[in-house]
């Protein structure tokens, strides 16, 4: 399966809606060719319509889909040659394992040699090899979320939609089966789009990722962008912890309750802004200040130790909240303890208080 | 509701459609043949219970319902048999759902054999058993009088008797199946949470149990209720002609006197009542747990 | 006796505390099954009277039924009434099922009344209705007339039981094996009917059974040539008690359970 073989799918104007609810609003997507792009979003969200729009189960309104130069978004499931790796997996109980992933096979028609090597193969792939005769009843979660995927790439499709996969398997083969799958899809090179609600699969596994809420895309980037540059408030609060200060940009000055802040970049015009700040990005300031670091005066209200880091609750001047994530080898600090409390201005990051808006 | 505009629209709509009416087809046979064996020739003896003999509509047939006493006498009949049958099915068949239901489920399973082989075994030849049972000479007459518990033949068949227990029998699995398995549905938390918190076992029962249990009750009371006001063959054999339910009237009508308005409008008359019956209790109770009971 | 002082439930009420409820429980299960039984060794008995236990035994009314020309041509009927019912009644029975999941059309609700009328219509209403219908389309007595107005009645069962299968059928599957390249069709034979297939197979028992068994529509468009077993029975129990439907009863019930038994195996068989 070469690279070149997979399709680049262009979504333009999908709408959807039940009732008076609008679940998709002229959703515009550009997945690229051999791209694995990751739908996120809360419950509701439109993520999972989306994706089975993809696939051709769920029927728009109106709008575009097209795999590479073809127009799809009328076309039948069967005729759409996508695998789909579905959150309950869907495996045939009636069938063995084999069986299972030869089905794609059979309805096309390949021999019967041909598809005992491909089958072999994809199970191969998946880590299984030889479980053929296997019962599906008789597989663990893991092994049916790989069966399931081998299912789904035997025929070798050129689109890959995965529909929360992981999130029936526990913590650690979740992490587990995240970096397998990314490696996978290195070697594979299919076009996948995958739903999750989870920030931090999302975040280890996309080329890129669209931030979906109530139908509409907020925004869709690399993790590192997404995650360090959110456009909007909802995304920065959706994807890690993050709490917004009001601060004040008067003729290329920034202060924060009279307090001068050295920033990154200068914001293109004055008034008001949010200053976004993430606990592990923040640190606590013991004797001398480094230079390059902005300090904030903070009272601590709680602190939390976590194993592998302590949390410590401080509230800022006028009274925000934040959160500092320190390492856990440090000093306790008590509650009531007054703390300065460092940001570098190289990782400051402003949004305009009207983009904000959620 | 507007429609879209927006590329493909059309085309997405026009699909939509055709999905629809595909899906909409396959239930075309069956909703062909209901209408054409069932609500057509209901719908023809609605309109035949308003004609009189000369064609002419008329409410003579109803009339008639009011002013001859033997009409009024199987209406009343046919109510009273239904209760009673009704009642002896809740006394019984509540006792034994619940020690079904308290029984483990492999011994349950098996028990219910019990229950399930007569509720699909011929109406026909269980009534049939309960004539051989239950005449002057049959089985329980001849036993009870060797062992000399009575003297003179009783009469327990050939009249309300006998109609009372091979109802009973025929409609006994149609309580049990809906409370059992209502029964089964109850987390056994429960009662341990009402003896945790003070209950007696009785009590326990009493609070939790049977208000639980309760649902699957109504719906199989309602459904045997309903089922026995439509009863024929029971009646007619075990009742030995001195039972006229409803729907034997409505036989007699048309085999003997090819009276079909009459018979008609008794029919409307007990399909009216028993929807009045279904539509006040479906206030009360879910109707698909009804209709999951079971059918015969 | 140990058991009797054990707790029966979490309660803590003891089994022998409930004795007289396993008593009348099993007195209960003994009415429901005893007349069943019972018909079984008094057809084999040599006396008219039907007696028990008998005195002699014989075949007697076994041969006197395969003897009669009348009672065979109304098995043969009722047998090809019940085959021809179950085929129609599963087909249509099914279809209708499956199409009410699928769609979710809003007229869902309306449409599985209709179709489930049967079951609450009082079935003597039904049969005269039929009768005066057939006699104007003259279908009295036909074989044909006899199946749909006996599939009309199967439908409603054959739908109960496989509808709740579909509830408990994962969709998901007919969206997986569709996305694999399946058509809806293909689809439906190759995933969805092998996994409610033990659901189809009760159905089409039971509408074999509605029709074998049905008595009160066979009565009043059956007859002549095409009288059904159950129409001819009623009829000779009306008259007298003929030891002959003692035979016929047992045969019925043999029938019955083997049928029972049948689809109950099948079922084990595939949860197994």
């Amino acid at each position: 399966m070469a690279r070149d073989a997979a399709l680049p799918i262009t979504v333009r104007q999908l709408t959807k809606s039940y009732g008076t609810l609008r679940v998709l609003d002229a959703v515009d997507v550009d997945v690229q060719r051999g791209e694995f792009l990751t739908l996120l979003g809360p419950s509701g969200s439109g993520k999972t319509t989306l994706l089975m729009m993809l696939a051709g189960f769920v029927r728009p309104d109106c709008g575009s889909i097209r795999f590479g130069d073809r127009e799809v978004i009328r076309l039948e499931p069967h005729k759409r040659d996508v695998g789909m790796v579905f959150q309950n997996y869907a495996l045939f109980p009636h069938m063995d394992v084999a069986a299972n992933i030869a089905f794609p096979l059979k309805l096309r028609g390949v021999s019967k040699a041909e598809t005992a090597q491909r089958v072999e193969q994809a199970l191969e792939l998946v880590k299984l090899g030889g479980y053929g005769a296997r019962r599906i009843d008789q597989l663990s979660g893991g092994q049916r979320q790989r069966i399931a995927l081998a299912r789904a790439i035997v025929f070798e499709p050129r689109i890959l939609l995965m529909d929360e996969p992981l999130s029936a398997l526990d913590k650690q083969l979740r992490e587990h089966m995240q970096i397998e799958l990314r490696q996978l899809h290195e070697r594979l090179g299919m076009t996948t789009v995958y739903v999750t609600h989870d920030q931090r699969e999302a975040l280890t596994m996309s080329d890129r990722i669209a931030v979906i809420d109530q139908g509409r895309i907020r925004q869709i980037d690399t993790p590192k962008v997404i995650y360090e540059r959110p456009s909007n408030r909802f995304v920065a609060e959706f994807i890690g912890e993050s709490t917004f200060v009001t601060v004040d940009v008067r003729a290329g000055e920034c202060t924060f309750q009279g307090i001068p802040l050295a920033l990154a970049s200068q914001p293109a015009r004055d008034g008001s802004h949010h200053l976004m700040i993430r606990p592990e990005r923040l640190t606590i300031l013991e004797d001398a200040t480094p230079a390059g670091v902005n300090v904030l005066p903070a009272t601590v209200t709680a602190a939390i130790y976590q194993g592998d880091s302590v949390l410590v609750q401080a509230s800022l001047p006028g009274g925000t909240m934040v959160s500092v994530r320190t390492i856990a080898s440090g000093r306790m600090p008590s509650i009531g303890e007054h703390l300065r409390v460092g940001l570098k201005a190289s990782e400051t990051y402003l949004l305009p208080a009207d983009e904000s808006a959620a | 509701m507007s429609h879209p505009v927006g590329p493909n629209a059309e085309g997405l709509r026009r699909d939509a459609l055709i999905e629809r009416l595909a899906l909409f087809s396959l239930t075309g046979p069956a909703l062909l043949l209901v209408t054409v064996t069932m609500l057509l020739p209901v719908g023809w003896l609605f309109w035949l219970s308003f004609l009189n003999d000369a064609g002419a509509f008329s409410l003579e047939h109803y009339h008639r319902m009011l002013v001859q006493p033997s009409y009024g006498r199987a209406f009343r009949m046919t109510f009273e048999i239904s209760f009673i049958t009704t009642a002896i099915c809740i006394v019984l068949g509540y006792p034994l759902a619940y020690v079904l239901s308290q029984l483990p489920r492999r011994a349950a399973n098996i028990c219910m054999i019990a229950v399930m082989l007569p509720f699909w075994t011929s109406l026909l030849v269980r009534t049939y058993a309960w004539l051989v049972l239950l005449q002057r000479q049959g089985v329980i007459n001849s036993w009870g009088m060797k062992l000399g518990l009575w003297d003179t033949p009783l009469a327990l068949v050939h009249n309300l008797n006998g109609t009372l227990i091979g109802m009973v029998h025929i409609m006994l699995p149609f309580l049990v199946l809906p409370v059992y398995a209502s029964m089964r549905a109850i987390d056994k938390d429960y009662l341990k949470a009402a003896a945790n918190l003070g209950a007696s076992p009785t009590r326990a029962f009493w609070l939790v149990f049977l208000p639980l249990s309760l649902p699957g009750l109504l719906a199989g009371s309602l459904m045997v209720f309903i089922l026995c006001l439509g009863f024929y063959v029971t009646p007619a054999v075990l009742g030995g002609g001195k039972i006229t339910m409803v729907a034997n009237r409505i036989a007699t009508d048309i085999e003997l006197f090819f009276n079909w308005g009459a018979a008609s409008s008794l029919g409307v008359v007990l399909f009216i009542l028993t929807g009045i019956i279904l539509y006040v209790a479906s206030r009360i109770v879910r109707l698909d747990r009804l209709l999951g009971g079971g059918g015969a | 006796m140990s058991w009797l002082s054990r707790p029966a439930t979490d309660t803590h009420i003891t089994h022998g505390r409930r004795l007289w409820l396993y008593v009348l429980a099993g007195l209960i299960l003994l009415f429901l099954m005893l007349p069943t039984l019972i018909v079984i060794p008094m057809s084999f008995s040599e006396s008219q009277y039907l007696e028990f236990p008998p005195r002699e035994w014989s075949l007697r009314w076994y041969r006197n039924y395969f003897n009669s020309t009348a009672w065979m041509q109304a098995t043969v009927t009722s047998f090809k009434a019940g085959f021809l019912t179950m085929i129609v009644a599963t087909l249509f029975g099914t279809m209708a099922a499956y199409g009410l999941h699928a769609a979710r059309l809003r007229f869902s609700g309306l449409i599985l009344g209709i179709l489930l009328t049967p079951i609450i219509v009082p079935v003597i209403l039904v049969g005269i209705g039929i009768f005066y219908v057939y006699v104007k389309i003259k279908l009295v007595n036909s074989l044909i007339g006899l199946v749909l107005a006996h599939t009309m009645l199967a439908i409603p069962i054959v739908m109960m039981v496989v509808s709740s299968a579909l509830k408990s059928f994962d969709m998901n599957q007919e969206r997986v094996a569709r996305s694999l390249g399946a058509s809806r069709i293909r689809a439906f034979f190759l995933v969805t009917l092998p996994q409610i297939r033990f659901s189809v197979i009760s159905g089409a028992v039971l509408a074999f059974l509605t029709s074998f068994d049905e008595v009160i529509v066979s009565l009043f468009v059956s007859g002549g040539a095409n009288s059904t077993l159950t129409r001819n029975m009623f009829n000779a129990l009306r008259d007298q008690i003929d030891p002959t439907i003692a035979a016929i009863s047992t045969l019925v019930v043999l029938l019955t359970s083997m049928l029972l038994a049948i689809s109950q195996f099948l079922g084990n068989d595939q949860h197994r």
